[in-house]
């Protein structure tokens, strides 16, 4: 059946592929816009969007009421408006910036989900294959090198637009997200120190750190989280400042900044900020499960070899990558539902809490962290 | 296919460095040299020395030129931006690219450059522990050494940048 795929060049088969997760991918960026709104509405008792509906599906009796109180229609509707609107570009910004900043913010938005792997399937011999478009050694390094670049999206459209609250949006991004990126990297050392056990080739691979958490045994078994809570608690928190969310929303700050870096933007170009800022929010929730929420075992201590046995599917590799995808897409999304329940829950920082809070608290802490995990780590695995 | 990889790749590099000297904008400037890194992150791939390639995208790429635009920004350096060309730049870009050729030339006549061995080389720059171990025994010294300077430096920007109220702050 799958015959003719393999026939094809590598290269064709690699841009397949690629192309395949763009459209899980960007799709996803947009129905979590339209759920963001939804949840808020929930959070504030309220109905939230719930008009738009297509009419031939309004006759369909009770599902086309329920589809439209459902708000689903508006993510199409939203999407068409935007792209059939006027494109403005003020008269007083860099042309050249001001276009490539949106396309620089999708770019590495894009990028890092080569290497983040989504799912697994199991050989013959029973050894676990993650699904992944470029299974590299350096995973979380290429994750975090890729991702940094995004940075310069939110600088170059705050400095082109040549207007002041958009700049100090930009400015205000390019210094968060610096700092932050510090103790993000230093928290996730601890996870690759224990994975890379003596006499274990070296790797940052993020398939490797489920792979260490599907392990058989009380410790083998356990997710991350439950091993290293201030690890993951750095990361967690390092990981809404990166992907500018609330309360971090420094370079937005709609009650100060109007837009923030986006003020001037309309149309198409402004949609794709946020469907850039929502691909980082699915990514960066997407290492996360991988890192400390165990990736597609179900449970902890229930790996998925374990979970395909009792559903009695073992033996057919399709079923499990399919179950395993669809376990890991779950986390991915109870994840990003963590992110707007504490973006509708807890107020903006201002400015100098950020930088305290990034300087003077998680990087001591993520240091620490690291030299304790060090030490412990030295003493169990000699 | 390798060949042609190489000189596109070293070529953009090359390109997008001059691009930083010239360019008047010193935010274009930044951007080119954004560039520059980006190619020479694409030769570091084609010695198979991907953890280096992505180092330098994280470090060089991700923060310092991000910084760079920081600075440039805060300053505004529009009007600074034009300086004409001055006798004394072109005596140094003379006496610089003397000193280049000759470094280079000596080198190569006399480094006495074997072919690396290539099972090593790559050893070296894909695996993340080799590289590691790497850097604790044999090169200790230099990272050490590389890591106090960075040190002094810092230091050196702290003393400089902080706006002393008076002399006791100093002491």
């Amino acid at each position: 059946m799958f015959d003719f795929f393999f026939q094809l060049h590598p290269v064709i088969q690699g841009l397949a592929k690629g192309l395949a997760v763009i459209m899980v991918i960007f799709p996803l960026a947009g129905a979590c816009s339209l759920a963001e709104r939804k949840v808020s509405a929930w959070m504030q008792g309220r109905p939230g969007p719930n008009r738009a509906i297509v009419p031939w599906i309004a006759w369909i009796p009770l599902l086309g009421v329920f589809l439209q109180k459902l708000g689903v229609f508006h993510l199409m509707s939203d999407g068409g408006k935007l792209l059939f609107k006027e494109e403005p570009v003020p008269g007083h910004v860099n042309k050249f910036y001001f276009i490539l900043a949106p396309a620089l913010a999708i770019m590495p938005a894009f990028t890092t989900v080569t290497v983040v792997p989504f799912g697994a399937y199991f050989d013959a011999a029973g050894a676990a294959i993650p699904l992944v478009l470029a299974d590299v050694d350096i995973g979380l390094l290429a994750v975090f090198a890729v991702s940094s670049l995004g940075i310069y999206s939110l600088i170059l459209a705050g400095w082109a637009s040549n207007s002041k609250y958009p700049f100090l949006g930009g400015v205000r991004a390019s210094a968060q997200l610096i700092s932050y990126e510090l103790a993000m990297t230093m928290s996730v050392i601890p996870v690759f120190l224990w994975i890379n056990a003596p006499g274990q080739p070296g790797t940052m691979s993020l398939a490797k750190a489920v792979e260490f958490q599907s392990l058989p045994g009380f410790w083998g078994g356990s997710w991350f989280i439950l091993l290293m809570p201030l690890s993951a608690l750095i990361f967690l928190i390092s990981l809404f400042a990166e992907t500018n969310r609330h309360p971090f929303d420094m370079a937005e700050s709609e009650s100060d900044l109007v837009g923030g870096f986006h003020t001037e933007y309309g149309a198409f170009k402004w949609s794709l900020f946020f469907v850039a800022e929502y691909s980082h929010m699915i990514i960066g929730s997407g290492v996360f499960v991988l890192l400390f929420l165990g990736g597609w075992n179900p449970l902890p201590w229930v790996p998925l070899s374990t979970a395909a046995q009792l559903l009695g599917v073992a033996g057919l590799p399709l079923v499990v990558g399919v179950l395993s995808i669809v376990i890991f897409l779950a986390k991915v999304v109870a994840m990003v539902f963590f992110f707007m329940w504490v973006r509708w829950t807890v107020p903006r920082f201002r400015y100098d809490q950020i930088m305290k809070l990034g300087w003077q608290k998680l990087l001591p802490l993520s240091i620490a962290n690291l030299l304790f995990y060090a030490i412990a780590i030295a003493v169990i695995q000699k | 296919m390798a060949q042609i990889l190489f000189y596109a790749f070293a070529l953009f590099t090359l390109a997008c460095a001059v691009g930083v000297v010239v360019n008047k904008n010193a935010v274009n400037a930044a951007m080119c040299l954004l560039l520059s890194l980006v190619g020479v992150a694409g030769l570091f791939v084609q010695l198979d020395a991907y953890l280096l390639a992505f180092l330098l995208l994280l470090v060089y790429a991700g923060a310092v030129v991000a910084l760079f635009l920081f600075i440039v920004m805060l300053l505004d350096m529009k009007d600074t931006a034009a300086h004409g060309f001055r006798k004394i730049s072109g005596f140094a870009s003379v006496f610089a690219l003397g000193l280049l050729v000759t470094g280079v030339s000596t080198f190569v006549v006399r480094g006495r450059l074997t072919t690396p061995n290539p099972n090593l080389a790559a050893a070296v720059g894909t695996d993340l522990k080799h590289y590691a171990y790497q850097l604790f025994t044999t090169y200790l010294l230099p990272v050490q050494v590389i890591g106090f300077l960075l040190l002094i430096a810092m230091l050196g920007v702290i003393v400089l940048s902080k706006r002393w109220e008076g002399l006791d702050d100093i002491k």
